[in-house]
């Protein structure tokens, strides 16, 4: 029952989100969609189910193995591989190591501004 | 005898249970190797499986078609397991709640950064349109990369193996990346990780301890959410995509 029920709940949500997309022609994914609306309804009920927190964890543990097939698809385009092999992992690496700079230096920047913006006794209770 | 083998075979390889039961079998052996090896990320099971599974496609002759079909059941549940990271997300509201300025203001210059510098290296490159599409979402998640692929009209396999590059390669380059820089903080070290590099980088922040752990997961998640929104717009700025 308890991963009966979660599954009808992603699947509700889903269903919900794909409906969503459709009506409003928005070019984003519906289960994308549906994940913030159980978002908002966690956020309404303050709290997941025990039911839904294991089922989702176990789900979400074994991930990668839903992707297998579709990776599997790659083996269309050897032929764009063998073409493209240089820009595709150029922009792949180069691309990684520009948003890790990024990120972690705005991040550090941003926290150290509103450290400083504090009070000390906010400031204990941050650091 | 062989006759009779082979019409077995040809009766079973057009069924779910022939590639189905293959792959799950694929994907056990590969996450076993994996974690017999201290969870090294060139051993990532999908990657291990994928090859396992393209190589018997290619010895037995089958085309992907057949596969595809066989294995229609893991692909559907693609959507309710993307629905299911609302419930990890929810878990880092108190997180969110306080720090949500500095979280805000990275989330959206590392998510428009990753956006960008991957489509504008391979634009650089001479790659195609197509493979420039599926190069935007690349620090999402799989399952939303997937998704925002089919929607911009880019190869949801190929943003896949990105993804998957993405991930390996951010999560052996950051710390040493975040050394080079001076940061130290395990709160930015995780943050950068699951941004960056989704659930593999999640993986590697939670040897960091759990506060690392958890800011990992709040940035994959919002990164997630935000690479869906902002990879229609940014590609339609650049004049890649069109709406409607």
């Amino acid at each position: 029952m308890p991963v009966l029920f979660a599954v009808t709940t992603l699947l509700f949500m889903q269903f919900l989100g794909e409906a969503f997309v459709r009506l409003t022609g928005l070019p984003v994914p519906g289960a994308l969609v549906g994940l913030l609306l159980l978002f908002a309804v966690l956020c309404l009920n303050r709290g997941a189910p025990k039911s839904l927190r294991d089922t989702t964890s176990h789900i979400l543990q074994h991930l990668m193995l839903l992707f297998i097939p579709v990776v599997a698809g790659i083996m269309l385009h050897f032929e764009r591989i063998a073409n493209e092999w240089v820009p595709f992992l150029a922009a792949s690496l180069g691309g990684t190591v520009i948003t890790i700079l990024v990120t972690a230096i705005t991040f550090r920047w941003m926290l150290q501004r509103a450290h400083a913006s504090k009070p000390p006794e906010a400031k204990r209770s941050v650091s | 005898m062989i006759p009779r083998l082979l019409a077995i075979w040809d009766a079973l390889s057009a069924t779910p249970v022939l590639w189905l039961t293959f792959t799950l079998m694929a994907y056990i052996a590969a996450l076993w190797l994996y974690r017999r090896c201290d969870s090294n990320p060139l051993l990532l099971p999908v990657l291990t499986a994928v090859i396992v599974v393209v190589g018997a496609l290619l010895l037995t002759g089958t085309p992907y078609t057949v596969y595809e079909q066989g294995t229609e059941l893991l692909i559907f549940f693609i959507g309710p397991a993307t629905v299911a990271l609302a419930v990890p997300l929810y878990g880092q509201l108190p997180q969110l709640k306080r720090m949500w300025k500095p979280v805000c203001v990275a989330l959206l210059a590392g998510s428009v950064t990753a956006i960008v510098s991957s489509v504008g290296i391979a634009w650089a490159l001479g790659a195609s349109l197509e493979t420039m599409l599926s190069l935007a979402p690349k620090s999402a998640t799989t399952p939303i990369a997937m998704e925002v692929t089919r929607v911009v009209g880019g190869l949801p396999s190929f943003a896949t193996v990105a993804v998957a590059i993405t991930g390996i390669s951010g999560a052996i380059m950051t710390s040493w990346l975040l050394a080079l820089v001076g940061i130290k903080d395990p709160v930015v070290k995780g943050f950068t990780l699951g941004l960056t590099a989704h659930a593999i980088g999640t993986a590697r922040a939670f040897q960091f301890g759990e506060r690392a752990g958890a800011s990992s997961a709040l940035a994959m998640s919002l990164n997630g959410i935000l690479t869906a929104i902002l990879v229609p717009i940014l590609l339609a700025m650049a004049g890649l995509f069109h709406f409607g």
